[in-house]
């Protein structure tokens, strides 16, 4: 009897597993690189779903750099749809090719779409995620929205589902609400490591917080981003330590020292 | 002209003002049969009859009505030109079968635009001049080829449209209607009253051919179905799109054809007609892309299709039409994917317009907000593939931001000492204390690329200038997009790491530095 019973809750387990994972074809997963991130994600962001990833207004940039990496992660050289709000677009800048392609991103394959309002992302997104040639489709809406409730996020989760397609939902000045998303994130930025005075700094360097993980546990990070390889790292950052400033005064109407001093000895 | 059908049974007159004195431009029949007509002054009018009913000109509603009829023409044929001030000319070769022939389209016409309230002189001839030259005498009159002549000569001069003093010349010469004219030899009329006026004369007379104007391109497919009843209903003009998208698809196939503009034009019975164009990135060949993409379109629409009464006629007309050639997929993902996405971008432009989906092409230039252009995915998508971005240099962190500012936002920032880089900004509202700080990158402008400013002209001569320089900042305006930029590459505590510039070369350039923020990085 009690093994008839143990026997049931096997089935039971791997029906329910079995439903859990609907996701797609093959819910493959890609490693982010950063080893106790992935380790937690189960091996890394799940495709043929939608994640979030939120930020303060002021943390901006950092958002976006932090949803270019992991859409650089899974896009596979295919296009990236990035969907903006109109509001987003004036309250936080362009988007700035030349700083995508130093992060490693294609910009060839990057189509923008400004939409007016956040009703008319979510539908150029559900658009975008029925579509299987698009490597992965970025939701930016600016500010809490009504729009992105249960029923949407649902839709889109759906249409992820069928298609294989990714879709982040970049959140800016936005608090979480309720919805079918895969992952949650919260990202602010990070101090750059201490470096001497002539080594370089300013790598993208991210506080992550991952807040809600519907098959593992959660945690927070300090990720930086690797732009050569196109992989998240660990970063070891402390608070600033005190190190000296770089106070050395530019040049300002004149030459820099080094060509003069280069000029002189010619000349 | 608009057929007064008002209670006021007053004789009516459009009047405008011409050289400081209000002239009649149009009169009805009430009016003329008082025997005022165009030309007379308002006042002389008011003398022969003391009731009118005065109505200003009003040339841009005229244009608009014109336009209109034009629109609704088109339901006869492709080829329609204007003839302002309230003329058409309707190109109907070849077209005149569909509705029986010459005389029953004639009627047609003239009937249903009498029905909308005009008043019509219409007339078929084989030159455009010579029908008008017609319409101007008589209404209806269908001109063979080769009759011209025979009924064109008896007609008043002033048919043939010809300038007001050419006419009041050739009356004082003792020409009254146009076969006087014409049994004069060309070079007597050229000689006295130019060259423009022979030509006018032939092409009345059917001796020589001007080719209209049309006002819109001729499409390279029509697909078009008349409804014996007007429809309405929603459901019935989509199944009438999908069939007509059927036969237009049907008939570029046999040539091989795709088309990259369609446009669908729903008649309405009052005469309005509304055009809704789509257009496509790549030749379209399937019927489901043509019915999904005008189903885009006319969910997306502001003020949504209005069909009245209804829609007599619905017509799809395929233009920048180009030869598809088949191509044989392999497995390839990639050149399938190119084509999904190549759809989907029609599908989002077509709701949202093609200003919105966009692709960045790199530009040779080092000024960081040109060195990106934005162009409507749908046509440069294959472009923007082939496009060729700068290299980067392994092992450095990013130089350039991930986001900037259209506008670059002034910022107040404190040094430790003058000129120094700054130690930290204000901006927002917020305090940033700088921890990082690298730079200047130095970014001058493309002088070689502006045009050259013109000196200010000034009432007194260079020299005096020269002598006197004017006191105060050496320019009084500055140009801001002259100046040079020193870029720094910045960080505060937090970790935020922004991308600021001061402005122009101290002493050279400017007075005092003025701040700026042009981006964030990540």
């Amino acid at each position: 009897m009690s093994s008839a019973r143990v026997r049931t809750l096997a089935t039971l387990r791997k029906a329910l597993v079995g439903l859990e994972t609907m996701g797609g074809p093959d819910a493959g997963r890609v490693a982010l690189g950063h080893a106790e991130v992935d380790a937690m994600l189960r091996g890394g962001l799940a495709r043929a779903a939608i994640h979030e990833v939120f930020a303060e207004g002021r943390f901006s940039s950092t958002a976006t750099g932090f949803v270019a990496g992991l859409a650089q992660r899974v896009a596979d050289h295919r296009t990236i749809l990035w969907i903006r709000q109109d509001f987003a677009a004036r309250e936080a800048g362009d988007l700035a090719m030349t700083g995508f392609a130093e992060l490693g991103l294609d910009p060839r394959r990057i189509v923008v779409v400004f939409a007016k309002n956040a009703e008319m992302v979510l539908r150029i997104a559900a658009d975008g995620v029925a579509c299987r040639g698009v490597g992965v489709v970025i939701a930016e809406i600016w500010g809490e929205t009504k729009a992105f409730d249960l029923v949407a996020s649902r839709k889109l989760t759906l249409a992820s589902s069928d298609s294989g397609v990714i879709c982040l939902m970049l959140r800016l000045g936005a608090s979480p609400r309720a919805s079918t998303a895969e992952t949650r994130w919260i990202v602010s930025s990070a101090p750059s490591p201490p470096v001497a005075e002539w080594e370089a700094w300013g790598e993208p360097v991210f506080d992550v917080q991952l807040v809600r993980n519907r098959h593992g546990a959660t945690g927070r990070w300090i990720m930086k981003w690797a732009c050569d390889e196109c992989i998240f790292r660990e970063s070891f950052s402390k608070q600033p330590t005190a190190h000296s400033q770089p106070l050395v005064t530019a040049p300002v109407d004149r030459p820099d020292q080094a060509l003069a001093y280069a000029r002189r000895q010619v000349g | 002209m608009r057929d007064g059908k008002s209670a006021d049974q007053r004789p009516l007159v459009v009047v405008s003002k011409e050289k400081n004195a209000v002239v009649i431009v149009a009169v009805d029949d009430a009016a003329a049969r008082a025997n005022l007509e165009p030309g007379l002054p308002l006042a002389n009018a008011r003398m022969i009859c003391p009731e009118l009913n005065v109505v200003d000109e009003d040339k841009a509603a005229d244009a608009q009505a014109l336009n209109a009829v034009a629109d609704w023409c088109d339901r006869f044929t492709p080829l329609v030109a204007l003839d302002p001030p309230h003329g058409l000319f309707l190109d109907i070769t070849g077209c005149a079968r569909l509705f029986g022939d010459e005389k029953s389209l004639l009627t047609n016409l003239c009937h249903a635009l009498g029905r909308q309230g005009f008043v019509v002189n219409a007339a078929v001839a084989s030159t455009p001049v010579c029908a008008r030259t017609m319409t101007r005498a008589v209404s209806g009159a269908i001109v063979l080829q080769g009759e011209e002549k025979a009924a064109v000569s008896p007609l008043p001069l002033f048919a043939l449209g010809a300038s007001e003093e050419t006419i009041r010349g050739l009356r004082r010469a003792g020409l009254k209607t146009i076969g006087d004219v014409a049994i004069r030899e060309p070079h007597e009329i050229t000689a006295r009253f130019g060259a423009g006026l022979t030509a006018l004369l032939q092409q009345a007379l059917g001796q020589s051919d001007a080719p209209i104007s049309p006002r819109k391109p001729l499409p390279d497919y029509v697909v078009e179905k008349r409804f014996p009843e007007p429809v309405a209903t929603d459901a019935v003009i989509a199944s009438t799109i999908d069939l007509l998208a059927h036969m237009l698809i049907a008939s570029m196939e046999k040539s091989g054809k795709g088309a990259r503009r369609l446009e669908a034009s729903f008649f309405r019975t009052d005469g309005a007609v509304s055009s809704i164009m789509v257009e496509a990135g790549q030749p379209v060949t399937q019927t489901h892309t043509v019915a999904r993409l005008f189903r885009e379109k006319l969910d997306a629409l502001a003020d949504p299709l209005d069909p009245g009464f209804g829609f007599d006629m619905i017509r799809l007309s395929a233009s920048h039409v180009e030869l598809v050639i088949q191509e044989q997929r392999d497995l390839d993902t990639h050149a399938q994917d190119d084509d999904e996405i190549a759809a989907l971008i029609d599908r989002i432009t077509a709701r949202i317009g093609k200003h919105r989906v966009l692709v960045y092409l790199p530009q040779d230039t080092h000024i960081p907000e040109r060195a990106a252009i934005a162009v409507p995915a749908q046509h440069r998508l294959a472009a923007a593939h082939e496009s060729a971005w700068m290299e980067c240099t392994r092992g450095e962190p990013p130089l350039r931001p991930l986001r900037m500012f259209g506008m670059p936002e002034p910022i107040k920032i404190i040094a430790p000492f003058p000129h120094g880089p700054p130690a930290g900004f204000q901006w927002k509202g917020r305090f940033h204390r700088l921890v990082h700080i690298e730079g200047p990158e130095r970014i001058v402008m493309e002088w070689w690329n502006e045009e050259e400013i013109l000196p200010q002209s000034s009432s007194r001569d260079d020299a005096f200038n020269r002598l006197h320089p004017p006191h105060g900042e050496p320019q009084d305006a500055i140009d801001h997009k002259k100046l040079t930029r020193d870029y720094f590459r910045a960080e505060d505590r937090t970790g935020l790491r922004f991308w600021l510039y001061r402005e122009g070369v101290y002493g050279r350039e400017v007075r005092q530095f003025c701040w700026f923020l042009h981006g964030l990085f990540a």
